[in-house]
Protein backbone atom coordinates (compact mmCIF):
# COMPACT_ATOMS: atom_id res chain seq x y z
CA UNK A 1 0.00 0.00 0.00
CA UNK A 2 2.93 2.26 1.12
CA UNK A 3 4.42 1.31 -1.75
CA UNK A 4 2.23 2.01 -4.26
CA UNK A 5 1.45 5.70 -3.38
CA UNK A 6 4.88 5.52 -3.02
CA UNK A 7 5.23 4.07 -7.19
CA UNK A 8 2.04 6.64 -7.50
CA UNK A 9 3.91 9.79 -6.07
CA UNK A 10 6.92 9.19 -8.48
CA UNK A 11 4.30 9.32 -11.32
CA UNK A 12 3.12 12.95 -10.56
CA UNK A 13 6.04 14.10 -8.79
CA UNK A 14 7.43 15.14 -12.49
CA UNK A 15 3.85 16.57 -13.86
CA UNK A 16 3.46 18.38 -10.64
CA UNK A 17 7.04 20.39 -11.08
CA UNK A 18 6.40 21.15 -14.25
CA UNK A 19 3.60 22.94 -13.80
CA UNK A 20 4.97 24.44 -10.58
CA UNK A 21 7.95 25.63 -13.13
CA UNK A 22 5.14 26.94 -15.48
CA UNK A 23 3.33 29.31 -13.03
CA UNK A 24 6.90 30.49 -11.96
CA UNK A 25 7.80 31.25 -15.79
CA UNK A 26 4.51 33.02 -15.91
CA UNK A 27 4.67 34.84 -13.07
CA UNK A 28 8.31 35.86 -13.78
CA UNK A 29 7.59 36.69 -17.59
CA UNK A 30 4.68 39.09 -16.96
CA UNK A 31 6.42 41.13 -14.48
CA UNK A 32 10.04 41.20 -16.52
CA UNK A 33 8.37 41.89 -19.77
CA UNK A 34 5.47 44.29 -17.93
CA UNK A 35 2.83 42.78 -20.08
CA UNK A 36 -0.54 44.52 -20.07
CA UNK A 37 -3.11 42.91 -17.65
CA UNK A 38 -5.79 42.62 -19.85
CA UNK A 39 -3.11 40.45 -22.01
CA UNK A 40 -2.32 38.51 -19.24
CA UNK A 41 -2.40 39.14 -15.41
CA UNK A 42 0.03 37.25 -13.13
CA UNK A 43 -0.59 34.21 -11.51
CA UNK A 44 -0.58 36.23 -7.78
CA UNK A 45 -3.28 38.76 -9.04
CA UNK A 46 -5.10 36.15 -10.02
CA UNK A 47 -4.88 34.14 -7.11
CA UNK A 48 -5.60 37.28 -5.01
CA UNK A 49 -9.04 37.80 -6.90
CA UNK A 50 -9.59 34.25 -6.46
CA UNK A 51 -8.69 34.10 -2.72
CA UNK A 52 -11.04 37.23 -1.86
CA UNK A 53 -14.10 36.25 -4.48
CA UNK A 54 -13.88 32.50 -3.49
CA UNK A 55 -17.50 31.87 -1.97
CA UNK A 56 -19.18 33.53 -4.93
CA UNK A 57 -16.71 31.31 -7.36
CA UNK A 58 -17.43 28.17 -5.72
CA UNK A 59 -20.89 28.73 -6.35
CA UNK A 60 -20.93 30.15 -9.90
CA UNK A 61 -18.93 26.90 -10.69
CA UNK A 62 -21.34 24.55 -8.76
CA UNK A 63 -23.99 26.16 -10.45
CA UNK A 64 -22.24 25.72 -14.20
CA UNK A 65 -21.23 21.98 -12.94
CA UNK A 66 -24.86 20.78 -12.27
CA UNK A 67 -25.49 22.27 -15.85
CA UNK A 68 -22.83 20.58 -17.51
CA UNK A 69 -23.84 17.15 -15.17
CA UNK A 70 -27.42 17.49 -15.74
CA UNK A 71 -27.11 17.77 -19.73
CA UNK A 72 -23.88 14.71 -19.63
CA UNK A 73 -26.49 12.17 -18.02
CA UNK A 74 -29.43 12.90 -20.18
CA UNK A 75 -27.25 13.10 -23.20
CA UNK A 76 -25.51 9.84 -22.30
CA UNK A 77 -28.52 7.86 -20.99
CA UNK A 78 -30.19 9.36 -24.13
CA UNK A 79 -27.26 7.97 -26.46
CA UNK A 80 -27.14 4.40 -25.03
CA UNK A 81 -30.64 3.99 -24.78
CA UNK A 82 -30.84 4.62 -28.39
CA UNK A 83 -27.72 2.76 -29.30
CA UNK A 84 -29.13 -0.23 -27.60
CA UNK A 85 -32.16 -0.02 -30.20
CA UNK A 86 -30.14 0.69 -33.30
CA UNK A 87 -27.32 -1.75 -32.24
CA UNK A 88 -30.71 -4.49 -32.16
CA UNK A 89 -32.16 -3.80 -35.24
CA UNK A 90 -29.55 -3.16 -38.45
CA UNK A 91 -32.00 -1.22 -40.56
CA UNK A 92 -32.33 1.29 -38.26
CA UNK A 93 -28.57 1.47 -38.12
CA UNK A 94 -27.87 1.64 -41.62
CA UNK A 95 -30.86 4.37 -41.62
CA UNK A 96 -29.10 6.46 -38.72
CA UNK A 97 -25.60 5.85 -38.16
CA UNK A 98 -24.47 7.98 -40.99
CA UNK A 99 -26.19 10.57 -40.00
CA UNK A 100 -24.80 10.15 -36.72
CA UNK A 101 -21.44 10.20 -37.32
CA UNK A 102 -22.10 13.28 -39.50
CA UNK A 103 -23.31 14.94 -36.69
CA UNK A 104 -20.00 13.79 -34.99
CA UNK A 105 -17.85 15.70 -37.03
CA UNK A 106 -20.05 18.90 -36.67
CA UNK A 107 -19.21 21.91 -34.00
CA UNK A 108 -22.83 21.51 -32.20
CA UNK A 109 -21.65 24.16 -29.90
CA UNK A 110 -22.10 26.98 -32.56
CA UNK A 111 -26.01 25.66 -31.37
CA UNK A 112 -25.99 27.98 -28.21
CA UNK A 113 -27.49 30.64 -28.91
CA UNK A 114 -30.52 28.25 -30.36
CA UNK A 115 -31.07 26.12 -27.38
CA UNK A 116 -30.63 29.39 -25.18
CA UNK A 117 -34.15 30.77 -27.36
CA UNK A 118 -35.88 27.10 -27.04
CA UNK A 119 -35.55 27.56 -22.83
CA UNK A 120 -35.77 30.23 -20.60
CA UNK A 121 -31.93 31.72 -21.10
CA UNK A 122 -31.43 32.15 -17.02
CA UNK A 123 -32.69 28.63 -16.40
CA UNK A 124 -29.98 25.86 -16.18
CA UNK A 125 -32.40 23.63 -18.53
CA UNK A 126 -31.28 25.75 -21.68
CA UNK A 127 -27.63 24.90 -20.94
CA UNK A 128 -28.42 21.41 -20.06
CA UNK A 129 -29.74 21.36 -23.70
CA UNK A 130 -26.79 22.30 -25.31
CA UNK A 131 -24.60 19.80 -23.12
CA UNK A 132 -26.81 17.09 -23.84
CA UNK A 133 -26.55 17.55 -27.40
CA UNK A 134 -22.84 17.98 -27.04
CA UNK A 135 -22.86 14.31 -24.94
CA UNK A 136 -24.85 12.75 -26.71
CA UNK A 137 -23.65 11.71 -30.33
CA UNK A 138 -20.21 10.78 -29.24
CA UNK A 139 -21.44 8.38 -26.60
CA UNK A 140 -24.50 6.92 -29.28
CA UNK A 141 -22.00 5.78 -32.21
CA UNK A 142 -19.09 4.58 -29.52
CA UNK A 143 -21.58 2.48 -27.82
CA UNK A 144 -23.12 1.40 -31.19
CA UNK A 145 -19.99 0.56 -31.87
CA UNK A 146 -19.04 -1.64 -28.96
CA UNK A 147 -22.42 -3.88 -28.78
CA UNK A 148 -21.02 -4.06 -32.59
CA UNK A 149 -18.35 -5.62 -31.77
CA UNK A 150 -18.47 -8.23 -30.58
CA UNK A 151 -16.65 -11.44 -32.16
CA UNK A 152 -18.54 -13.61 -33.87
CA UNK A 153 -17.21 -16.76 -32.13
CA UNK A 154 -18.22 -15.40 -29.27
CA UNK A 155 -22.12 -15.55 -30.29
CA UNK A 156 -21.35 -18.83 -31.66
CA UNK A 157 -20.55 -20.15 -28.41
CA UNK A 158 -23.37 -18.45 -26.62
CA UNK A 159 -25.62 -20.21 -29.45
CA UNK A 160 -23.85 -23.81 -28.25
CA UNK A 161 -24.67 -22.62 -24.93
CA UNK A 162 -28.24 -22.22 -26.66
CA UNK A 163 -29.07 -18.90 -24.34
CA UNK A 164 -31.45 -15.80 -25.14
CA UNK A 165 -30.86 -12.90 -26.41
CA UNK A 166 -30.78 -11.30 -23.53
CA UNK A 167 -28.93 -13.30 -21.57
CA UNK A 168 -26.33 -12.33 -24.82
CA UNK A 169 -26.52 -8.89 -24.00
CA UNK A 170 -25.76 -8.94 -20.52
CA UNK A 171 -22.84 -11.69 -20.79
CA UNK A 172 -21.29 -10.42 -23.79
CA UNK A 173 -22.49 -7.54 -25.48
CA UNK A 174 -22.61 -4.97 -22.53
CA UNK A 175 -18.89 -5.97 -21.56
CA UNK A 176 -17.89 -5.54 -24.93
CA UNK A 177 -19.32 -2.49 -24.80
CA UNK A 178 -17.83 -1.09 -21.50
CA UNK A 179 -14.61 -0.01 -22.53
CA UNK A 180 -16.21 2.22 -25.56
CA UNK A 181 -19.04 3.65 -23.43
CA UNK A 182 -16.01 4.75 -21.25
CA UNK A 183 -14.05 6.68 -23.69
CA UNK A 184 -16.95 8.56 -24.82
CA UNK A 185 -17.79 9.34 -21.60
CA UNK A 186 -14.57 10.77 -20.70
CA UNK A 187 -15.21 13.32 -24.25
CA UNK A 188 -18.27 13.63 -22.89
CA UNK A 189 -17.45 15.14 -19.84
CA UNK A 190 -15.17 17.73 -21.42
CA UNK A 191 -17.84 18.68 -23.91
CA UNK A 192 -20.98 18.99 -21.26
CA UNK A 193 -18.55 21.72 -19.43
CA UNK A 194 -17.67 23.48 -22.70
CA UNK A 195 -21.29 23.28 -23.72
CA UNK A 196 -22.67 24.45 -20.73
CA UNK A 197 -20.05 27.37 -20.52
CA UNK A 198 -20.15 28.72 -23.85
CA UNK A 199 -23.95 28.51 -23.62
CA UNK A 200 -23.80 30.53 -20.88
CA UNK A 201 -21.59 32.98 -22.93
CA UNK A 202 -24.83 33.55 -25.12
CA UNK A 203 -26.66 34.78 -21.88
CA UNK A 204 -27.32 33.39 -18.69
CA UNK A 205 -27.66 33.24 -15.11
CA UNK A 206 -25.30 36.08 -13.47
CA UNK A 207 -24.89 33.08 -10.99
CA UNK A 208 -23.34 30.81 -13.85
CA UNK A 209 -19.24 31.05 -14.41
CA UNK A 210 -20.01 31.58 -18.27
CA UNK A 211 -21.83 34.83 -17.62
CA UNK A 212 -19.94 35.93 -15.18
CA UNK A 213 -16.28 34.89 -17.56
CA UNK A 214 -18.23 37.16 -19.88
CA UNK A 215 -19.25 40.09 -17.91
CA UNK A 216 -15.39 40.58 -15.92
CA UNK A 217 -13.91 40.36 -19.31
CA UNK A 218 -16.04 42.95 -20.61
CA UNK A 219 -15.97 45.27 -17.93
CA UNK A 220 -12.00 44.86 -17.76
CA UNK A 221 -11.85 42.66 -14.26
CA UNK A 222 -9.19 40.34 -16.19
CA UNK A 223 -8.00 38.55 -13.07
CA UNK A 224 -11.37 37.79 -11.75
CA UNK A 225 -11.95 36.77 -15.38
CA UNK A 226 -8.99 34.56 -15.03
CA UNK A 227 -10.02 33.37 -11.26
CA UNK A 228 -13.58 32.29 -12.90
CA UNK A 229 -11.52 29.87 -15.50
CA UNK A 230 -9.85 28.62 -12.92
CA UNK A 231 -12.84 27.45 -10.92
CA UNK A 232 -13.89 26.09 -14.52
CA UNK A 233 -11.03 24.24 -14.76
CA UNK A 234 -11.20 22.92 -11.24
CA UNK A 235 -14.64 21.30 -11.84
CA UNK A 236 -13.62 19.97 -15.98
CA UNK A 237 -10.98 18.09 -14.52
CA UNK A 238 -12.46 17.04 -11.65
CA UNK A 239 -15.42 15.49 -13.56
CA UNK A 240 -13.06 14.02 -16.32
CA UNK A 241 -11.08 12.35 -13.68
CA UNK A 242 -14.38 11.30 -11.99
CA UNK A 243 -15.51 9.45 -15.09
CA UNK A 244 -11.77 7.72 -15.50
CA UNK A 245 -11.99 6.84 -12.20
CA UNK A 246 -15.27 5.20 -12.80
CA UNK A 247 -13.84 4.01 -16.15
CA UNK A 248 -11.04 1.81 -14.01
CA UNK A 249 -13.58 0.55 -11.51
CA UNK A 250 -15.85 -0.96 -14.14
CA UNK A 251 -13.07 -1.86 -16.82
CA UNK A 252 -10.70 -3.04 -14.03
CA UNK A 253 -10.63 -6.88 -15.98
CA UNK A 254 -8.62 -4.80 -18.73
CA UNK A 255 -4.80 -5.24 -19.53
CA UNK A 256 -3.92 -1.70 -18.34
CA UNK A 257 -2.18 0.47 -21.54
CA UNK A 258 -1.43 3.76 -20.92
CA UNK A 259 -3.67 5.92 -23.45
CA UNK A 260 -3.25 9.25 -24.07
CA UNK A 261 -6.24 12.07 -24.90
CA UNK A 262 -9.11 10.35 -25.69
CA UNK B 1 -27.29 -45.81 -30.48
CA UNK B 2 -25.01 -43.84 -32.31
CA UNK B 3 -23.79 -40.39 -30.49
CA UNK B 4 -23.69 -38.59 -33.86
CA UNK B 5 -25.74 -39.93 -37.28
CA UNK B 6 -25.22 -37.72 -39.90
CA UNK B 7 -27.63 -38.90 -42.98
CA UNK B 8 -27.05 -37.29 -46.57
CA UNK B 9 -26.36 -33.87 -45.02
CA UNK B 10 -25.55 -31.11 -47.92
CA UNK B 11 -25.21 -27.58 -47.02
CA UNK B 12 -25.36 -24.86 -49.70
CA UNK B 13 -24.53 -21.29 -48.50
CA UNK B 14 -25.92 -18.30 -49.84
CA UNK B 15 -24.03 -17.03 -52.58
CA UNK B 16 -24.06 -20.87 -54.03
CA UNK B 17 -20.87 -22.60 -52.47
CA UNK B 18 -21.52 -26.19 -51.65
CA UNK B 19 -19.84 -26.48 -48.97
CA UNK B 20 -20.85 -30.19 -47.39
CA UNK B 21 -22.79 -32.55 -50.26
CA UNK B 22 -24.01 -35.69 -49.02
CA UNK B 23 -22.19 -36.53 -46.01
CA UNK B 24 -23.32 -39.96 -44.11
CA UNK B 25 -21.25 -40.28 -40.83
CA UNK B 26 -21.97 -42.30 -37.90
CA UNK B 27 -20.03 -41.41 -34.43
CA UNK B 28 -20.12 -44.31 -31.82
CA UNK B 29 -19.84 -43.83 -28.43
CA UNK B 30 -16.22 -43.45 -27.04
CA UNK B 31 -14.83 -42.44 -30.50
CA UNK B 32 -12.21 -40.15 -31.20
CA UNK B 33 -12.84 -38.97 -34.97
CA UNK B 34 -11.32 -36.68 -36.83
CA UNK B 35 -11.63 -34.90 -39.78
CA UNK B 36 -9.04 -34.01 -42.13
CA UNK B 37 -9.00 -32.35 -45.27
CA UNK B 38 -7.79 -29.11 -47.75
CA UNK B 39 -9.20 -25.91 -46.02
CA UNK B 40 -12.53 -24.68 -47.48
CA UNK B 41 -13.63 -28.41 -48.15
CA UNK B 42 -16.32 -28.12 -45.11
CA UNK B 43 -14.48 -29.47 -41.92
CA UNK B 44 -15.66 -26.54 -39.90
CA UNK B 45 -19.06 -26.69 -41.61
CA UNK B 46 -19.79 -29.94 -40.97
CA UNK B 47 -18.72 -29.77 -37.00
CA UNK B 48 -21.34 -26.60 -36.95
CA UNK B 49 -24.03 -28.80 -38.49
CA UNK B 50 -23.57 -31.45 -35.53
CA UNK B 51 -23.63 -28.41 -33.10
CA UNK B 52 -26.73 -27.03 -35.02
CA UNK B 53 -24.76 -23.81 -35.25
CA UNK B 54 -25.52 -23.61 -38.43
CA UNK B 55 -28.61 -25.49 -40.31
CA UNK B 56 -27.95 -28.30 -43.39
CA UNK B 57 -29.83 -27.32 -46.65
CA UNK B 58 -30.81 -31.31 -46.79
CA UNK B 59 -30.36 -34.28 -44.71
CA UNK B 60 -30.56 -34.83 -40.82
CA UNK B 61 -28.32 -35.00 -38.00
CA UNK B 62 -29.10 -36.89 -34.51
CA UNK B 63 -27.04 -36.20 -31.44
CA UNK B 64 -27.49 -38.46 -29.04
CA UNK B 65 -30.74 -40.08 -30.41
CA UNK B 66 -32.32 -36.38 -30.97
CA UNK B 67 -32.82 -34.07 -33.21
CA UNK B 68 -28.67 -31.46 -33.33
CA UNK B 69 -31.33 -28.74 -32.10
CA UNK B 70 -32.48 -30.50 -29.20
CA UNK B 71 -29.25 -31.59 -28.34
CA UNK B 72 -27.68 -28.63 -28.19
CA UNK B 73 -30.84 -26.88 -26.47
CA UNK B 74 -30.00 -29.77 -23.19
CA UNK B 75 -26.35 -29.04 -23.51
CA UNK B 76 -25.14 -32.55 -24.94
CA UNK B 77 -21.96 -30.98 -26.38
CA UNK B 78 -19.18 -28.90 -25.79
CA UNK B 79 -17.10 -26.75 -28.30
CA UNK B 80 -13.59 -25.56 -28.71
CA UNK B 81 -12.35 -23.56 -31.51
CA UNK B 82 -9.11 -22.93 -33.05
CA UNK B 83 -9.29 -19.79 -31.29
CA UNK B 84 -9.83 -19.94 -27.25
CA UNK B 85 -13.12 -17.35 -27.87
CA UNK B 86 -12.65 -16.51 -23.60
CA UNK B 87 -13.99 -13.94 -21.74
CA UNK B 88 -11.75 -11.10 -21.19
CA UNK B 89 -13.62 -9.77 -18.49
CA UNK B 90 -13.98 -12.85 -16.89
CA UNK B 91 -11.30 -14.72 -14.82
CA UNK B 92 -9.97 -17.84 -15.62
CA UNK B 93 -12.07 -19.71 -13.25
CA UNK B 94 -15.32 -17.59 -13.95
CA UNK B 95 -14.87 -18.84 -17.80
CA UNK B 96 -14.92 -22.07 -16.89
CA UNK B 97 -17.61 -22.01 -14.79
CA UNK B 98 -20.23 -20.12 -17.56
CA UNK B 99 -21.56 -22.85 -19.05
CA UNK B 100 -22.07 -23.94 -15.53
CA UNK B 101 -23.90 -20.85 -14.92
CA UNK B 102 -26.31 -20.76 -17.18
CA UNK B 103 -27.33 -24.29 -16.61
CA UNK B 104 -28.17 -22.66 -13.12
CA UNK B 105 -25.59 -24.84 -10.70
CA UNK B 106 -25.07 -23.75 -7.60
CA UNK B 107 -21.89 -21.45 -6.46
CA UNK B 108 -20.53 -24.45 -4.68
CA UNK B 109 -20.70 -27.00 -7.15
CA UNK B 110 -19.58 -24.14 -9.52
CA UNK B 111 -16.63 -24.05 -7.42
CA UNK B 112 -15.50 -27.30 -6.56
CA UNK B 113 -15.86 -28.49 -10.11
CA UNK B 114 -14.02 -25.61 -11.66
CA UNK B 115 -10.68 -26.59 -9.28
CA UNK B 116 -11.81 -30.42 -10.72
CA UNK B 117 -11.47 -29.03 -14.39
CA UNK B 118 -8.60 -26.28 -13.47
CA UNK B 119 -6.62 -29.47 -12.47
CA UNK B 120 -7.13 -31.10 -15.25
CA UNK B 121 -6.06 -29.28 -17.90
CA UNK B 122 -3.50 -28.32 -15.20
CA UNK B 123 -3.93 -24.93 -14.30
CA UNK B 124 -4.08 -24.85 -10.85
CA UNK B 125 -3.37 -21.95 -9.67
CA UNK B 126 -4.19 -19.65 -13.04
CA UNK B 127 -8.15 -19.27 -11.73
CA UNK B 128 -8.23 -15.82 -11.08
CA UNK B 129 -6.12 -15.00 -13.76
CA UNK B 130 -7.70 -13.18 -16.82
CA UNK B 131 -7.02 -15.05 -19.89
CA UNK B 132 -5.06 -12.15 -21.46
CA UNK B 133 -2.34 -12.93 -18.77
CA UNK B 134 -1.85 -16.45 -20.42
CA UNK B 135 0.02 -18.37 -22.96
CA UNK B 136 -1.85 -19.31 -26.50
CA UNK B 137 -1.62 -22.75 -25.19
CA UNK B 138 -2.89 -21.95 -21.86
CA UNK B 139 -5.72 -20.19 -23.04
CA UNK B 140 -6.71 -23.08 -25.29
CA UNK B 141 -6.60 -25.34 -22.10
CA UNK B 142 -9.06 -23.07 -20.27
CA UNK B 143 -11.16 -23.39 -23.21
CA UNK B 144 -11.00 -27.00 -23.22
CA UNK B 145 -11.60 -26.85 -19.25
CA UNK B 146 -15.15 -25.05 -20.60
CA UNK B 147 -15.78 -27.51 -22.76
CA UNK B 148 -15.63 -30.44 -20.66
CA UNK B 149 -16.78 -28.58 -17.43
CA UNK B 150 -20.68 -29.88 -17.66
CA UNK B 151 -19.40 -33.10 -18.72
CA UNK B 152 -21.05 -33.21 -22.12
CA UNK B 153 -21.17 -36.73 -24.24
CA UNK B 154 -19.85 -35.23 -26.81
CA UNK B 155 -16.68 -32.69 -27.62
CA UNK B 156 -16.44 -30.73 -30.99
CA UNK B 157 -13.09 -29.53 -31.65
CA UNK B 158 -12.56 -27.10 -34.38
CA UNK B 159 -8.54 -26.71 -35.44
CA UNK B 160 -7.98 -26.46 -31.24
CA UNK B 161 -4.36 -26.33 -31.50
CA UNK B 162 -3.98 -24.64 -35.20
CA UNK B 163 -2.55 -21.92 -33.62
CA UNK B 164 0.00 -23.62 -31.69
CA UNK B 165 3.72 -24.02 -32.32
CA UNK B 166 4.58 -27.84 -33.16
CA UNK B 167 6.14 -28.78 -29.58
CA UNK B 168 3.46 -27.34 -28.02
CA UNK B 169 1.11 -28.71 -30.51
CA UNK B 170 2.41 -32.16 -29.23
CA UNK B 171 2.20 -31.59 -25.74
CA UNK B 172 -1.40 -30.35 -25.84
CA UNK B 173 -2.21 -33.64 -28.07
CA UNK B 174 -0.76 -35.88 -25.17
CA UNK B 175 -2.99 -33.98 -22.38
CA UNK B 176 -5.84 -34.24 -25.02
CA UNK B 177 -5.47 -38.11 -25.25
CA UNK B 178 -5.14 -38.18 -21.30
CA UNK B 179 -8.63 -36.34 -21.00
CA UNK B 180 -10.36 -38.15 -23.22
CA UNK B 181 -9.41 -41.10 -21.71
CA UNK B 182 -10.60 -40.21 -18.50
CA UNK B 183 -13.66 -38.52 -19.35
CA UNK B 184 -15.19 -40.96 -21.47
CA UNK B 185 -16.41 -38.40 -23.91
CA UNK B 186 -16.48 -38.68 -27.81
CA UNK B 187 -14.74 -36.54 -30.16
CA UNK B 188 -14.80 -35.03 -33.42
CA UNK B 189 -11.69 -33.50 -34.03
CA UNK B 190 -10.70 -30.74 -36.46
CA UNK B 191 -7.79 -30.55 -38.15
CA UNK B 192 -5.51 -30.27 -41.12
CA UNK B 193 -2.09 -31.73 -39.69
CA UNK B 194 -1.66 -35.61 -40.82
CA UNK B 195 0.37 -36.18 -37.63
CA UNK B 196 -2.20 -35.05 -35.12
CA UNK B 197 -5.56 -36.74 -36.99
CA UNK B 198 -2.98 -40.14 -36.92
CA UNK B 199 -1.90 -39.40 -33.49
CA UNK B 200 -5.14 -38.69 -31.51
CA UNK B 201 -7.78 -40.88 -33.43
CA UNK B 202 -9.50 -44.00 -33.47
CA UNK B 203 -11.09 -42.89 -37.10
CA UNK B 204 -9.92 -40.43 -39.82
CA UNK B 205 -12.73 -39.00 -41.97
CA UNK B 206 -10.88 -37.42 -45.07
CA UNK B 207 -12.90 -35.23 -47.02
CA UNK B 208 -12.32 -33.46 -50.21
CA UNK B 209 -13.06 -30.30 -51.79
CA UNK B 210 -15.58 -28.71 -54.29
CA UNK B 211 -18.01 -29.68 -53.25
CA UNK B 212 -17.27 -31.08 -49.75
CA UNK B 213 -17.47 -34.88 -49.22
CA UNK B 214 -16.23 -37.78 -47.60
CA UNK B 215 -13.79 -39.80 -49.45
CA UNK B 216 -12.04 -42.17 -47.04
CA UNK B 217 -12.86 -43.22 -43.28
CA UNK B 218 -9.63 -45.16 -42.00
CA UNK B 219 -9.65 -46.69 -38.93
CA UNK B 220 -6.60 -46.25 -36.68
CA UNK B 221 -5.57 -49.33 -35.18
CA UNK B 222 -2.69 -47.96 -32.94
CA UNK B 223 -3.03 -49.22 -29.25
CA UNK B 224 -3.86 -47.01 -26.33
CA UNK B 225 -2.69 -45.54 -24.63
CA UNK B 226 -0.36 -43.68 -26.82
CA UNK B 227 2.60 -41.52 -25.50
CA UNK B 228 5.90 -40.70 -27.40
CA UNK B 229 6.67 -43.69 -28.67
CA UNK B 230 3.57 -44.28 -30.73
CA UNK B 231 4.70 -41.07 -32.86
CA UNK B 232 7.41 -43.21 -33.98
CA UNK B 233 5.93 -46.65 -34.35
CA UNK B 234 6.10 -48.32 -38.15
CA UNK B 235 2.56 -48.37 -38.28
CA UNK B 236 2.25 -44.66 -37.11
CA UNK B 237 4.04 -43.87 -40.50
CA UNK B 238 1.98 -46.56 -42.74
CA UNK B 239 -1.33 -44.74 -41.49
CA UNK B 240 0.11 -41.38 -41.93
CA UNK B 241 1.23 -41.89 -45.60
CA UNK B 242 -2.56 -43.84 -46.29
CA UNK B 243 -3.95 -40.43 -44.83
CA UNK B 244 -1.77 -38.55 -47.65
CA UNK B 245 -2.49 -40.32 -50.58
CA UNK B 246 -6.15 -40.02 -49.78
CA UNK B 247 -5.66 -36.37 -49.81
CA UNK B 248 -3.86 -36.69 -52.65
CA UNK B 249 -6.61 -38.23 -54.15
CA UNK B 250 -8.91 -36.40 -53.15
CA UNK B 251 -7.45 -34.24 -55.85
CA UNK B 252 -5.35 -31.61 -53.95
CA UNK B 253 -1.79 -30.98 -52.87
CA UNK B 254 -1.57 -30.79 -49.38
CA UNK B 255 1.83 -30.20 -47.40
CA UNK B 256 2.79 -33.24 -45.29
CA UNK B 257 3.02 -32.62 -42.16
N1 LIG C 1 -21.14 -18.46 -43.33
C1 LIG C 1 -20.72 -18.77 -44.59
N2 LIG C 1 -21.27 -18.14 -45.65
C2 LIG C 1 -20.86 -18.46 -46.89
N3 LIG C 1 -19.92 -19.35 -47.19
C3 LIG C 1 -19.33 -20.00 -46.18
C4 LIG C 1 -19.69 -19.73 -44.81
N4 LIG C 1 -18.94 -20.52 -44.00
C5 LIG C 1 -18.14 -21.24 -44.83
N5 LIG C 1 -18.38 -20.94 -46.15
C6 LIG C 1 -17.72 -21.57 -47.31
O1 LIG C 1 -17.93 -22.94 -47.23
C7 LIG C 1 -16.76 -23.66 -47.61
C8 LIG C 1 -16.35 -24.57 -46.48
O2 LIG C 1 -15.92 -23.76 -45.38
P1 LIG C 1 -15.38 -24.39 -44.03
O3 LIG C 1 -16.37 -25.38 -43.54
O4 LIG C 1 -15.02 -23.28 -43.15
O5 LIG C 1 -14.08 -25.14 -44.54
P2 LIG C 1 -12.88 -25.74 -43.68
O6 LIG C 1 -13.21 -25.64 -42.23
O7 LIG C 1 -12.74 -27.15 -44.15
O8 LIG C 1 -11.66 -24.96 -44.04
C9 LIG C 1 -15.73 -22.60 -47.97
O9 LIG C 1 -15.73 -22.45 -49.38
C10 LIG C 1 -16.22 -21.37 -47.29
O10 LIG C 1 -15.85 -20.24 -48.01
MG1 LIG D 1 -12.30 -24.49 -40.68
Amino acid sequence: MTASIGRRSAEWLPALGVLVAMIGLWEGLVKALHVKRFLLPAPDAIWRAFASNQSLLWRAGWWTFQEAFGGFAIGCIAGILLAVVVARFDLLGHALMPYAIAANAVPIVAFAPITNAWFNPLDKSSKMAIAAVLCFFPVFVNVVRGLRSVKPQQLELMRSYAVGELTVFRLVRVPTALPYLFTALRVASVLAMIGAIVGEYYGGSLDSLGANIEQDASLFQFERAWAEIVIACIFGIGFYLAVAAAERFATRWQPRIETSGS
Amino acid sequence: MSVVEIQGVSKEFKGGTVALQDIDLQIEQGEFVSLIGPSGCGKSTLLRVIGDLIEPSRGAVTVNGKSARQARQDHDYGIVFQDAVLYNWRTVAKNVALPLELAGWSRERRQARVEEMLDLVELRGFADHHPWQLSGGMQQRVSIARALSFDPALLLMDEPFGALDEMTRERMNAELLRIWEASKSTVVFVTHSIAEAVFLSTRIVVMSVRPGRISKVIPVDLAQPRGTATREEPRFFELATEVREALHLGGHVEVPA
